[in-house]
C-alpha cells in the first residue's frame, strides 16, 4: 500500500485561470527585488542557499577527489588547504546557518502564527540583501586567490602567517552575520506579538518553539563572533597584538572568542531541524508529539546550555585542567535534552498511522543519524578520549553525522513536505524516495569510515596522508559519490515539478496546522481574516479529513 | 606500527590501554543506543504504517512523566559515568611523575626539533626508551601547532607564548606516527615524524653516539652558555643586593611579586619573565630588566631554563 | 483633553498609520518597542566582546593600561560623558513632547540632542587627531618610547577599537535623528503615535549607557581626585 498524498479540497485553479497567489501575483523583477512578502524572502533566499551549497559540494567533492591516494598529485599544498577552508566556509555560515531559518522558517512562521507577514518586513528584505553582500565578499576572496586558514581562522596564523584573502572573508562573514541577527529579531518579535488569537504558547507548533530558541542564539552569540572578526581584521591590518603573543597577545583568546559563538552556532544549525522533524512525524503519524512540554523545554534548554559549553573545543591547548574538566561536564548536560527529543519522536510513532513517504523517511532518517552523530559527540565531550580524537577524521565524521546526516536531511525532508504550499505544485514521489535511499546509503558510505579513520590516528585537514589510512578514504570517496547524486537528483525533479507537476491542493497531506488551511500556493496576505485558534497544535483525535475527489497517483 | 594496516591503531604507552577501555564504554553505549532507536523506529515504521489514506488514529495519547524521567535520568547517568572517568584519565595526562625523562620540543613550520637533555638534538624523530616516562616541553616558535602520536593516545597543541607539558609512558619498542594535529599552514600535512621507542639499554647506546667529532652539548650547558653570552650574571650573580633575584633553587618556588600577589616559578613563569620581564615584577626589585622578547628562540628559552634549574639553591 | 491638547499646538493633522502586517495599533508598537529591545539585547553582546577583551587585557597588564590610559585626556572626556548625557536628557524630553504632542518642542529637542551628539564627535575628532600627532594610533606608525610599548599599543588598539565603534554607533543615531526630526516637523507624531521616537530614545540611551562603561574604564585607570 502506498502512501500517497491526500488531496483533501480541490487544487486552486484546477482548469480554470490560477487565482491570484504569492508567486503570480506579480512577475517584475523588480516585484521580486524589492519585495516585502515573507514568503517571496524565503524563495529569493532558497535560491541563494542553494548555489552556496552546490558551491560548498563542488568544494567537497574536490576534497574528496584528492583523498583517494596517500599522495598530493591532484591539488598542491596550498590549493587543498584553500579547499578545505572554502568548503567549510561556504557551509557553515552561507549554507547552514540561514538554511532552514532563512527558507522554511521566513515561509511559516507568519503562518504558523497565523499572521499577514513577519514583525518587520523591510528588516527581512534587508537581511536577504545583507546574506547577498557578505556572499559576495566570500564568493571575491574565493575568486581572486581563495583563502587558507580554515574557517576556524586560528590565530596567529590567520592574523600574522597567513598569505591569503583573510580580509575579505572575513567582510563576507562579517555582514552575513548581521543578516542571521536580524532574521532571528524578526522571528522573536513576531512569535512573542503577533500570534492570532486563541494562539497561546503552549498551542504553538514546535516548528515555531524551535525557530525561537534558535533566533535566541542568533541574536546573543552572533555578535561576538562580528566583534571577533572585526579584531582578527585590525590585527591584520594594522599588525596589532590581541592574538600575537610575539606583541604581548594570546592566541587562545581568540579560540575562546570564536568558540562562545561558534558552539552554539551548531544549535543554530540543529534546533530548527530538530524543529522541522517534529512536524514532519506528527504530520506522518497523524499523531500529537509525545511529551510536547518536554521538547519545548528541551529546545530552550538547548539554546542556554550551547551557551556554556565552548571549552570543550580546546581540551588540549594547555589550559587549566579545571577548566577543562568544568566544560566537559557542562557538555555532558547539553546532551540530555537532544536525548530527549530522540525518545519523544519514536515514542510518538507509536500506534500512529505512519506513512512511507519521502519527508517522512527523510525525517527518520535525520532521528538515526542525529542519535548516531550526538553520541559520537559524547567521545570529544569525554576528556581521556578527546585528547586522543581532537583534530582528527572522528570529530569530522561526528560533525558531519549532526550537520549533514541531520540538519541537511532535516531541511530536505521540511522542502519536500512543504513544497506543494510553497510552489502549489505536488513533487513526483519515487524520485525523492529513491534520492532519500542514496542520501542516507551514500551518507553513510562517506562518514562512517571516517570514524574510523579519526581513531586510527589521521589528522584533519590532511591531504597528503600514510598508507593505511588509504582504504577507508577510498569508501569514504565512494560514498560522496552517491550522496552527489542523491543532492543533484531533487534539484531536477524539484525544479520540474515547478512547471510540470501535479496542482497541489490545499492540504496534500491531510495534516494539522494554519498553514495547511490556506490554499497552496497562498495568496499575498496568507488568511483573508485572521485564523483563531482554539484547540492544541497537533490536534489529530479531532482532525476532519475532507472527503477527496480524486486520487493522486504515487508517482 | 609505521606501516601496518589496522583499525585499531596499536597501544604503546601505559595510558593507550586506560583510553581504549573508555572508548569502548563509549563505544558500546553508543551502539547500544543507536540500535535501540534504529530498531524500534523500524519496527513501529512497518507495524504501524499507514493502511488507508484516510486513517486518522483517533485515541488521546497523554505522554508519561515516568518515561520522559527514565530517559533523562539513564542517559544522564551513563554521560556522568563518561565524565568522571575521562577526567580521570585527563588528570592523570596532565601530571607528569617527577622521575620522567625531560625533552625539550619545539615545533615550527613546518617541522618538529627535539633536543634531549644530554644534548643530542633530532629533528621529527625523537628516540624514547620504553618503560620510563618521559615528560616533554612543548612550544612553538611561529602558529600553533599540535603534537600528536595516536599510539601513545597523546596530543597537546604547542602554542607561541607559552611553553605545555605532555607525557607518555612508552610499553613497546618499535616506530610510532608523530603528526601535527594543528593546522598550520601550507606544510602541515608534511609536518609528521616518529618516535623511537627503544630498549633501555639501546637507548642509552643510541644517546652516546651522535656526531662523531662534534660531542653533543648538554642542553643545561647551553643554558649558561647563553647565561654567560648575554651577561645575566651581572645582575643574577646570587650576592646579596645584586640587582636582580638570585635564582638558585627559583624552578618550583613561591615568588612574591611587586603588586602584592604571590606565583609559582614554573616553566611558564621562566619563560615570560625571560622575554617580558616587567610583566611579574618581583618584589622589592626595579624593572631594570632589558626585554627578551623577539632576541631569543624558543630552544634558546628553554635552554636557558634548564640551566636555571640546575642552579643550587634554596629560594625561601 | 489629549486632543485638544494636539490641535492646540499640533494643527496639522498626523495620520495614525498600522503596517499592514499588524492587526492593529496596540500590536504595531508592542513589535517595534520589543524590535529595539531586541536588537539593544544583541548590541550588548556585540559590545561585551571587545569589553571582554579589554578585561582580559587590563587584569594581565595592569601598569602598562595605566600608564596608557593616564595619556588620554581627562578633561576632555569628562566634558564628553557630560554632553552626552545631557543629550540623553534632551532626548527623554524630546520623548515626552511627542507623547503630548508638542510639535515645536518636539523638533527643538531632537535638534538638540544631535547638536550635543555633534559636540561629543567633534571632540573625539580632535582627540584622535591629537593622538595621531603623539604617534600613539596602532599600527607600524605607532611610537611609544616609555615602558611597555607592546602593552601600550594592546590598550591603544582598544581605545580606538571601542571608541570607535561607539562612535559608529552615534553617527548612526544622528542619521535615524535626521529622519525623525523631519518627519517631526511634518507633523508625523503625535499622543497618538510616536513610537518611533520612542525607540530612538531606547537607542540612544543605550549608547550612552556604553560610554558610561567606556569612560572609567579607559580614561580613569589609576587616576586620583585632587581638589
Amino acid at each position: 500500500m502506498s502512501a500517497a498524498p491526500i488531496p483533501h479540497g480541490e487544487p486552486a485553479g484546477a482548469g480554470a485561470a490560477r487565482p491570484t497567489n504569492y508567486l503570480n501575483a506579480d512577475y517584475g523583477v523588480r516585484s521580486w527585488l524589492l519585495t516585502v512578502d515573507h514568503k517571496r524572502i524565503a524563495v529569493l533566499y532558497l535560491v541563494s542557499i542553494t548555489l552556496f551549497f552546490l558551491l560548498g559540494a563542488a568544494y567537497a567533492g574536490a576534497i574528496r577527489l584528492e583523498l583517494l591516494t596517500p599522495r598530493g598529485d591532484v591539488f598542491g599544498d596550498d590549493t587543498y588547504n584553500k579547499m578545505f577552508t572554502m568548503h567549510g566556509i561556504a557551509m557553515v555560515f552561507f549554507f547552514l546557518i540561514p538554511s532552514i531559518p532563512a527558507t522554511l522558517g521566513n515561509f511559516l512562521v507568519p503562518m504558523m502564527v497565523g499572521a499577514r507577514d513577519l514583525a518587520f518586513p523591510r528588516i527581512n528584505l534587508l537581511s536577504w540583501y545583507l546574506y547577498m553582500i557578505g556572499g559576495l565578499f566570500a564568493l571575491g576572496a574565493m575568486v581572486i586567490g581563495g583563502v587558507d586558514t580554515g574557517w576556524t581562522f586560528y590565530t596567529p596564523f590567520s592574523t600574522a602567517y597567513a598569505t591569503t584573502n583573510v580580509i575579505p572573508a572575513a567582510i563576507g562573514i562579517f555582514i552575513a552575520g548581521f543578516s542571521s541577527i536580524l532574521t532571528g529579531l524578526n522571528f522573536i518579535v513576531t512569535i512573542h506579538t503577533m500570534r492570532a488569537p486563541g494562539l497561546t504558547w503552549f498551542r504553538m507548533p514546535l516548528f515555531l518553539w524551535a525557530h525561537y530558541a534558535t533566533s535566541l542564539i542568533m541574536i546573543l552569540g552572533t555578535p561576538v563572533v562580528a566583534v571577533t572578526i572585526l579584531l582578527v581584521g585590525l590585527e591584520r591590518m594594522f599588525g596589532l597584538g590581541f592574538f600575537d603573543p610575539r606583541l604581548g597577545g594570546d592566541p587562545v583568546l581568540f579560540q575562546h572568542l570564536f568558540w562562545f559563538y561558534s558552539h552554539p552556532a551548531v544549535y543554530i544549525m540543529i534546533l530548527p531541524a530538530q524543529g522541522v522533524v517534529s512536524e514532519l512525524v506528527c504530520a506522518f503519524s497523524r499523531k500529537r508529539v509525545f511529551g510536547y512540554a518536554f521538547i519545548c523545554a528541551s529546545s530552550l534548554l538547548i539554546a542556554v546550555l550551547g551557551f556554556l559549553v565552548w571549552g570543550h573545543h580546546m581540551f588540549t591547548t594547555g589550559q587549566s585542567v579545571y577548566a577543562g574538566m568544568i566544560f566537559s561536564f557542562l557538555s555532558m548536560f547539553v546532551a540530555i535534552p537532544s536525548a530527549v527529543k530522540v525518545f519523544n519522536w519514536t515514542a510518538t510513532l507509536y500506534r500512529g498511522s505512519i506513512a512511507w513517504t519521502a519527508p517522512m523517511l527523510y525525517a527518520l532518517g535525520f532521528i538515526g543519524l542525529f542519535t548516531v552523530g550526538g553520541l559520537t559527540g559524547l567521545f570529544l565531550s569525554t576528556l581521556g578520549t578527546d585528547v586522543h580524537l581532537h583534530d582528527t577524521y572522528f570529530v569530522v565524521a561526528h560533525f558531519h553525522y549532526v550537520m549533514v546526516g541531520g540538519a541537511v536531511m532535516a531541511y530536505l525532508g521540511g522542502l519536500h513536505y512543504w513544497w506543494p504550499k510553497i510552489s502549489g505544485r505536488l513533487y513526483p514521489e519515487a524520485p525523492a524516495k529513491i534520492s532519500a535511499a542514496l542520501v542516507f546509503l551514500g551518507f553513510n558510505l562517506t562518514f562512517f569510515p571516517q570514524f574510523v579513520l579519526g581513531y586510527m590516528g589521521m589528522p584533519r585537514r590532511y591531504h597528503v596522508y600514510v598508507d593505511e589510512f588509504q582504504v577507508l578514504n577510498v569508501l569514504s570517496t565512494a560514498g560522496a559519490t552517491i550522496l552527489g547524486v542523491g543532492y543533484i537528483l531533487p534539484l531536477f525533479y524539484l525544479i520540474w515539478s515547478f512547471r510540470y507537476g501535479e496542482l497541489a491542493p490545499p492540504n496534500p497531506w491531510g495534516a494539522t496546522g494554519l498553514e495547511w488551511q490556506t490554499p497552496s500556493p497562498p495568496p499575498t496576505e496568507n488568511f483573508v481574516r485572521t485564523p483563531v485558534v482554539t484547540t492544541d497544535a497537533y490536534d489529530y483525535p479531532h482532525l476532519e479529513l475532507l472527503p477527496s475527489p480524486k486520487e493522486v497517483p504515487v508517482g | 606500527m609505521i606501516g601496518k594496516f589496522s583499525l585499531i591503531p596499536p597501544s604503546a604507552s601505559t595510558i593507550a590501554s586506560d583510553v581504549d577501555t573508555l572508548f569502548w564504554f563509549i563505544s558500546a553505549v553508543t551502539v547500544f543506543f543507536s540500535l535501540l532507536i534504529a530498531g524500534t523506529i523500524i519496527v513501529f515504521m512497518v507495524r504501524f504504517r499507514r493502511r488507508r489514506e484516510d486513517e486518522v488514529p483517533r485515541h488521546e495519547d497523554h505522554g508519561s512523566y515516568a518515561l520522559e524521567i527514565a530517559w533523562t535520568v539513564i542517559p544522564f547517568a551513563l554521560t556522568m559515568v563518561m565524565f568522571f572517568w575521562g577526567a580521570s584519565i585527563y588528570a592523570n595526562m596532565k601530571r607528569p611523575p617527577d622521575d620522567a625523562l625531560h625533552i625539550n620540543v619545539v615545533g615550527k613550520q613546518w617541522m618538529w626539533k627535539a633536543q634531549h637533555m644530554e644534548g643530542r638534538r633530532e629533528i621529527n624523530e625523537i628516540h624514547v626508551p620504553v618503560g620510563r616516562p618521559i615528560r616533554l616541553s612543548i612550544a612553538s616558535e611561529d602558529v600553533i601547532h599540535s603534537f600528536y602520536v595516536p599510539a601513545f593516545r597523546i596530543k597537546q597543541d604547542a602554542v607561541p607564548g607559552r611553553i605545555n607539558q605532555a607525557w607518555f609512558e612508552a610499553t613497546t619498542p618499535g616506530e610510532y606516527h608523530l603528526f601535527c594535529a594543528e593546522y598550520c599552514g601550507t606544510i602541515h600535512a608534511g609536518m609528521i615524524g616518529k618516535i623511537v621507542a627503544m630498549e633501555p639499554a639501546a637507548f642509552q647506546q643510541w644517546l652516546a653516539g651522535g656526531t662523531p667529532g662534534a660531542p653533543a652539548v648538554p642542553v643545561a650547558e647551553l643554558g649558561r652558555q647563553q647565561f654567560e653570552q648575554r651577561g645575566c650574571q651581572t645582575c643574577h650573580s646570587g650576592q646579596p643586593g645584586a640587582l636582580g633575584p638570585a635564582l638558585g633553587g627559583l624552578h618550583g618556588a613561591s615568588v612574591p611579586l611587586a603588586d602584592g600577589t604571590t606565583v609559582i616559578a614554573d616553566d611558564n613563569y621562566l619563560r615570560e619573565s625571560i622575554l617580558n620581564p616587567h610583566a611579574k615584577l618581583v618584589a622589592g626589585y626595579s624593572p631594570i630588566m632589558p626585554v627578551y622578547q623577539g632576541l631569543l628562540s624558543e630552544e634558546q628559552v628553554m635552554q636557558l631554563i634548564a640551566y636555571i634549574k640546575s642552579l643550587p639553591g634554596d629560594h625561601s | 483633553m489629549a486632543e485638544a491638547l494636539a490641535s492646540a499646538h499640533a494643527p496639522d493633522v498626523h495620520v495614525l498609520h498600522v503596517a499592514h502586517q499588524f492587526d492593529d495599533a496596540e500590536q504595531q508598537w508592542t513589535a517595534s518597542t520589543l524590535g529595539m529591545w531586541v536588537f539593544l539585547a544583541q548590541e550588548v553582546l556585540f559590545f561585551g566582546g571587545i569589553f571582554a577583551v579589554y578585561v582580559i587585557y587590563r587584569t594581565l597588564y595592569p601598569d602598562a593600561f595605566a600608564v596608557a590610559s593616564n595619556h588620554l585626556d581627562v578633561a576632555l572626556g569628562t566634558f564628553n560623558t557630560a554632553v552626552l548625557i545631557g543629550s540623553s536628557l534632551t532626548m527623554a524630553l524630546a520623548v515626552h513632547a511627542s507623547q503630548v504632542g508638542h510639535r515645536r518642542a518636539l523638533v527643538g529637542w531632537i535638534l538638540m540632542t544631535m547638536l550635543l551628539g555633534s559636540v561629543f564627535l567633534g571632540v573625539k575628532v580632535y582627540e584622535y587627531a591629537h593622538k595621531w600627532h603623539e604617534h600613539l594610533v596602532p599600527g607600524p606608525w605607532f611610537q611609544w618610547h616609555g615602558e611597555y610599548p607592546k602593552q601600550v599599543e594592546i590598550f591603544y588598539s582598544l581605545y580606538f577599537g571601542m571608541t570607535g565603534l561607539h562612535a559608529l554607533h552615534m553617527v548612526v543615531g544622528l542619521g535615524i535623528m535626521t529622519w525623525l526630526v523631519v518627519a517631526a516637523r511634518a507633523g508625523r507624531f503625535g499622543p497618538d503615535y510616536h513610537n518611533p521616537v520612542e525607540i530612538t530614545g531606547l537607542y540612544w540611551h543605550f549608547v550612552d549607557i556604553v560610554w558610561i562603561f567606556l569612560f572609567p574604564l579607559l580614561y580613569l585607570i589609576g587616576r586620583h581626585w585632587h581638589p
